[in-house]
């Protein structure tokens, strides 16, 4: 689970980046001085007008960068298997050796953390990063942090991806991006507890699991069940469908337990709740490591779909080498050894028939839990599934992501 | 001549190296919250000084339940806190005999442990199925929906464990300070222990009280950990908005503003309380 982001002291350098002189210091003797000196301390953005790359921008990025044979990569904890067996063989197949690390918790943080540094046009540290279509991506891409990619440097990319994943709102056309999994957001529930199968949105307002459900702290996990739940589409929603979706969520607040980020999943598991908005791998996992019988179910109203993207900070030291591994994911071997940990949704479609085969080496229960991956809708989501699955609000503006957040955030901070 | 220079700057030049501390690590980042808190803008085009105070109106009317909220729970939890911890104080003090020392010890043994991953321990003990309202249940003392994590008893209770090694330390160390034959001096004067205890032990306990309430009330009122980890909607704490204000939403602004109004509010509940206990006083006794 990812404990609460506590104390960060990159935040707390960012907040005091703008240095103070001597001179500085001096002048706030004086009162109107001071006010001069509060205005010194501005945080700088690094705003750009456009959301797409110029044309001749890959071309000027890529320009005269070659491969260093080393690369840094920033992951999520839990989302590569701690042997590293994909990046074991990447070595051995390019020469090119990766750090990887377990640094990114949560989106919001992660962009606090490393804006300073970005915004100063300083490395961070890592060549590659996986970032949520959130409202940080977003950030992101508009501060200019994002490198735009050469998809002719991405062959395993064109050839095996999933065409849904090369049209996302978020990044059409994947000039900043290419997936690493995808999740879905539905409904996870307890059947002994409920006693009733769970099939509707309705059923997450439903008085009799009174103090047992629970909801997602994150803005637009939230938000967007809300604007499900009022019969709007999430990714063509407009600011009055939020009014409403906020009102039908106050609605809801009093049978709301909590409104959880990642513990949600063991709140399901000491009983807390009896049915939670839940992300698909994570009840698969649990029930596969625990044993437990946790059901997850897309409501009939429809449900979520997430993606967790590549990408390369735009002051990264090695961008040739993470392209290269960024590609490597692809093909399907690697593709499919991936998806058989993580349990997410993969992005090549081909890696299921290759997960079968992997699965038929395999005796005993070992084969009966690759198979069972390998066969899951949640990992390989049918087009029925994917037919009731909703994107994101797709934001147009800063003030306009700031304006859902402000319509959604009076319920989790209640 | 030269003696004299020296002399003269003597007591400047010692207080530089704190001067010059409380100047980088408090002064500075003060200053640059305060213009924070006065900027107007967003993360992705920077934020801009134009001395907006709207922010903090803003700020106040929209969380000014979660500011007197945590108030409320500061104040709750200083009160039980306070009932706690004179008694451990006492005995330690006075019966503690040759194992004052591993008494004490023992009270700061949990710290050991980072509180993080102690509250969330306390989240599962508290648990709808976990070891204490499980058995409640099955032997129906307690309904179906009864629940204690993400209430406000379980918040308060967790500010309550958190804090105490505060309040019990200093309370301890004003009654160790008492001198025995004080106490000796009122029992020759036929003073029963009730009324020893009430005119002189607790009179000279109270520096350490006010000094426990001073170490307990400011982080609790501003603690962000328990409410997160063992409340719900209902019980949100200042400091979880500011964190989301901050880590979240990157709306340093409006973070700011109520980082600020928190320390206002604070000092300000602060100082009254000074002038109310009247700390001239307490302070005079402490100084004997």
């Amino acid at each position: 689970m990812s404990a609460p982001n506590f104390s960060d002291p990159s935040l707390l350098r960012g907040l005091t980046q703008r240095r103070f002189g001597r001179r500085d210091a001096l002048k706030l003797s004086g009162l109107a001085a001071s006010g001069a000196a509060l205005a010194a301390c501005g945080v700088q953005g690094k705003g750009t007008s456009t959301a797409s790359a110029a044309p001749d921008a890959i071309a000027q990025y890529w320009n005269g960068k070659v491969k260093n044979g080393n690369m840094r990569f920033a992951g999520w904890p839990l989302y590569m298997d701690p042997k590293q067996p994909e990046l074991k063989q990447f070595t051995q197949k390019t020469g090119i050796t990766v750090k990887y690390q377990e640094v990114i918790q949560e989106m919001g943080p992660w962009f606090a953390k490393v804006q300073p540094q970005l915004s100063a046009g300083q490395s961070i540290g890592y060549d590659l990063m996986v970032i949520t279509n959130s409202f940080q991506f977003t950030q992101f891409r508009d501060s200019g942090f994002l490198a735009p990619l050469d998809l002719a440097k991405l062959p395993n990319y064109t050839k095996n991806a999933a065409d849904s994943y090369k049209k996302e709102a978020f990044d059409p056309g994947n000039q900043y991006s290419i997936p690493w999994a995808s999740g879905m957001t539905g409904i996870a529930y307890d059947r002994s507890k409920t006693k009733r199968d769970i099939t509707k949105l309705s059923d997450l307002w439903d008085p009799a699991f009174k103090g047992k459900i629970g909801m997602f702290s994150d803005i637009q996990e939230l938000g967007n069940f809300g604007l499900l739940a009022v019969g709007a589409d999430p990714g063509k929603s407009t600011a009055d469908d939020w009014e409403k979706a906020a009102a039908k969520l106050k609605e809801q607040k009093p049978l709301v337990r909590k409104y959880y980020d990642q513990s949600y999943v063991e709140a399901l598991g000491n009983g807390d709740v009896w049915i939670t908005q839940a992300w698909s791998g994570d009840i698969f996992q649990k029930n596969l490591s625990d044993g437990s019988d946790f059901r997850f179910v897309i409501p009939e109203e429809g449900g979520t779909i997430w993606t967790d993207n590549m990408t390369i900070p735009v002051t990264a030291e090695n961008p040739v080498d993470a392209l290269m591994l960024m590609d490597f994911f692809y093909e399907v071997p690697i593709a499919a050894s991936l998806a058989n940990y993580i349990n997410y949704v993969c992005p090549v479609p081909g890696a299921q028939a290759q997960m079968r085969t992997d699965a038929g080496k395999l005796t005993g229960e070992d084969k009966d839990a690759a198979l069972a991956v390998a066969n899951s809708k949640l990992v390989f989501p049918t087009a029925a599934e994917y037919s009731k699955l909703h994107y994101y609000v797709a934001f147009e503006t800063i003030s306009e992501q700031q304006k859902f957040q402000k319509t959604f955030e009076p319920i989790v901070l209640g | 001549m030269k003696n004299r220079v020296k002399r003269q700057l003597a007591p400047y030049l010692l207080v530089l190296p704190g001067g010059i501390w409380l100047l980088i690590f408090f002064a500075v980042p003060m200053i640059t919250m305060l213009s924070l808190s006065l900027q107007e803008g967003d993360i992705v085009n920077g934020y801009r000084f134009t001395g907006h105070w709207q922010t903090y109106v803003d700020a106040i009317s929209s969380y000014q339940t979660q500011i007197v909220r945590s108030l409320i729970y500061g104040a709750v939890a200083t009160i039980i806190l306070i009932a706690l911890a004179f008694p451990v104080a006492y005995w330690i003090a006075f019966h503690g005999g040759k194992r004052k020392s591993t008494y004490l010890f023992l009270l700061l043994l949990p710290f050991f442990v980072s509180f993080v991953l102690r509250t969330i321990s306390w989240g599962q003990i508290l648990a709808d199925e976990g070891p204490v309202v499980s058995p409640l249940r099955s032997i129906g003392l307690v309904g179906d929906s009864f629940h204690i994590l993400g209430t406000s008893y379980a918040v308060i209770g967790g500010l309550v464990y958190n804090f105490l090694p505060f309040m019990v330390l200093p309370i301890y160390v004003a009654l160790e300070r008492i001198d025995p034959r004080v106490v000796e001096a009122a029992r020759d004067l036929y003073a029963n222990p009730a009324v020893t205890f009430r005119k002189v032990i607790f009179p000279l306990a109270l520096p350490g009280v006010f000094a426990g309430v001073l170490m307990t009330f400011v982080p609790a009122s501003s603690d962000y950990v328990n409410s997160a980890v063992l409340g719900s909607a209902g019980t949100t704490m200042i400091g979880q908005v500011i964190q989301a204000q901050y880590l979240v939403n990157s709306d340093y602004p409006t973070a700011s503003a109520l980082s600020f109004v928190l320390m206002a509010v604070l000092l300000i509940g602060v100082f009254l309380y000074a002038r109310m206990l009247g700390t001239e006083d307490v302070m005079k006794v402490a100084a004997r």
